[in-house]
């Protein structure tokens, strides 16, 4: 796309993948690494979500089933079938992402807080099924033998390809966000969430459209789930399909401004910082959940249209920028 | 003349109402069409048949020769079929020219983005936005949102175009204004099917008429002699002397 090297934003997006990527590496800090590694994927999980909470105006609580289900076919293939990574990441993104399709078509069909509802019954289901599911372990889920690491050089240098790989994902999702939303694509999706029967009436071919968004959202972060799970060398149903972190993701996204690439990220980043922040401190210790449900109270009563709209609005020319 | 819009025998049934009976009619290329009646007598659900929001009981749609009855709205758009709404429902959070960039998009021409944003600007100029391009949908006048569902219409490009109540809600020099840019579209070639309840502006608009009233064709023809029609001034207009009024002017159009 000729036409995106030419726009700011997609090298600012360049430039914080470059910063998040040298950074750590520089001086090889390890405590770095960790704490932007989960940033990666907190702002993986918001920006692919807010592909359809920003621009097509669907909530769905069920973003972590891709998470879950990318992290278990990764691990399944290069645990049981010495895959390799690349391999593994490849099948849990494009698995994932022709489930959602098929069930995008499906539950696509309903709309506002139905669909929303359905989204939480998929996260159930497929839960349900993972833990009576014998090849993935059922419930006690599936410890990864060391030996997976090898291929990469051992676990030492593993963690570094990994966080690599995790930054590689995030600067995806940034750029399929701001590629969508600068296309006839993304037009289709932004009339669908403003108002679909006349988005239809238009010519918008809304059932498509909506099935291919979220199959599109679905991609990323199956391949964020994988890399995850990967490092951590187990995955359990418990962990993998855990409906605090959808949410989580959901506050993200609204905290910085849905439907906006930049704000989403940044709502994600510093959400990010703020729960390390209370996980290591002692009087807040495991309280982020409490905090993310008055965030969430907070934007909605006073900044509905988040970080990000109240950024634009004191400062209209920064939207040429940051989108 | 061919036709570009023709109905057969359509009917459609809302439990125990009968919203459309049994009706025939057709709009020939480069005609406008007016389609009265009183409040409820079908006029609405039959716009939402031709475009495929509702999928007619019976009977038969053709557009440009094409059967089309039962099509989704969104393929029906592709066709080059256009409406506005009687309620409008612009997309609140885009600007006047995005919401017509969806139209001319997602139209008749399937336009990429780029050449959808001339089209879209060009719409916007046609019914009088240009000083409002870039404002939220959501900031407009009633009489601007009216426009604008005009303008959406319009920069599909459609080759059939369907006017809910323009009219209705705006001021004599709204109207005027509107009339006017309606004049306009028709010479550039677009057929328009319009549902208006201001007799005035109707009646000098239409080339022909279609009343309908209880979901069923009570009259069709010319102007002046809808109004003269017995039937219709019982049914619809109510008043004599409004049909005498009406008659004196209608016979100039």
């Amino acid at each position: 796309m000729p036409l995106m090297l030419r726009r700011p934003f997609f090298w600012v997006i360049t430039a914080v993948v470059a910063v998040f990527a040298f950074l750590p590496a520089l001086g090889d800090n390890v405590q770095l690494r960790e704490s932007l590694a989960l940033a990666t994927i907190y702002i993986t999980l918001a920006s692919n979500l807010n592909l359809m909470l920003g621009y097509a105006g669907y909530i769905n609580f069920g973003s972590i089933v891709f998470f879950g289900l990318g992290g278990y076919i990764c691990i399944w293939l290069t645990d049981a079938h010495h895959a390799s990574l690349i391999l593994g990441l490849l099948a849990a993104g494009l698995g994932v992402s022709a489930l959602a399709f098929v069930f995008g078509f499906g539950i696509l069909r309903l709309r506002g807080p139905f669909f929303a509802l359905s989204t939480i019954g998929i996260v159930e289901g497929v839960q349900a099924f993972v833990q009576n599911f014998e090849p993935w372990g059922g419930s006690a889920g599936i410890y990864v033998s060391p030996e997976v690491f090898a291929p990469l050089g051992g676990p030492a240098r593993a963690l570094w390809v990994i966080y690599f790989a995790l930054v590689g994902t995030m600067g995806l999702s940034l750029y399929l966000s701001y590629g969508i939303k600068i296309s006839k694509f993304g037009l289709g999706l932004l009339a669908i969430g403003q108002n679909e029967d006349a988005a239809a009436i238009l010519g918008v071919p809304t059932p498509r459209y909506k099935a291919y968004v979220y199959s599109a959202s679905a991609f990323l972060p199956a391949v964020a789930g994988g890399l995850y799970f990967f490092k951590s060398a187990f995955i359990q149903p418990a962990d993998a399909f855990d409906l605090s972190l959808s949410t989580e993701a959901l506050v993200v996204a609204m905290l910085g401004g849905q439907g906006t690439v930049t704000g989403v990220a940044l709502g994600a980043y510093l959400y990010e910082e703020l729960r390390g922040y209370l996980l290591v401190s002692e009087t807040f210790s495991h309280f982020q959940l409490v905090v993310a449900g008055m965030l969430l109270l907070l934007i909605v009563l006073f900044f509905p249209s988040g970080l990000m709209g109240f950024v634009y609005s004191r400062f209209p020319r920064i939207k040429k920028v940051l989108e | 003349m061919t036709a570009v819009l023709e109905l057969s025998h359509v009917g459609k049934r809302f439990g125990g109402l009968q919203a459309v009976h049994n009706l025939s009619f057709g709009v020939g290329e480069g005609e406008i069409v007016g389609l009265i009646g009183p409040n409820g007598a079908g006029k609405s659900t039959l716009f939402n048949l031709i475009n495929g929001v509702y999928a007619p009981d019976g009977g038969k749609i053709a557009f440009r020769g094409e059967d089309i009855t039962g099509e989704k709205p969104f393929l029906i758009a592709r066709r080059g079929l256009a409406r506005t709404h009687q309620i409008v429902q612009p997309m609140m959070d885009m600007t006047v020219v995005q919401n017509c960039m969806v139209g001319a998009c997602f139209g008749r021409e399937n336009l990429p983005l780029m050449r959808a944003r001339d089209a879209a600007y060009e719409a916007v100029g046609l019914v009088g936005l240009d000083d409002r391009a870039d404002m939220l949908a959501l900031h407009l006048t009633i009489a601007g949102k009216k426009r604008l569902e005009l303008a959406r219409a319009l920069a599909a490009r459609p080759t059939l175009l369907l006017l809910d109540e323009v009219l209705a809600g705006l001021n004599p020099t709204e109207i005027e204004h509107m009339i006017g840019v309606i004049r306009r579209i028709r010479d550039r070639g677009v057929t328009i099917l319009i549902i208006e309840h201001l007799m005035q502006a109707i009646m000098s608009l239409s080339d022909r008429i279609v009343v309908l009233n209880y979901g069923e064709k009570l009259a069709e023809g010319l102007p002046a002699a809808v109004a003269q029609n017995p039937q219709v001034i019982e049914a619809y207009l109510g008043d004599p002397k409004l049909a005498e009024a009406l008659h004196g002017n209608g016979g100039g159009a």
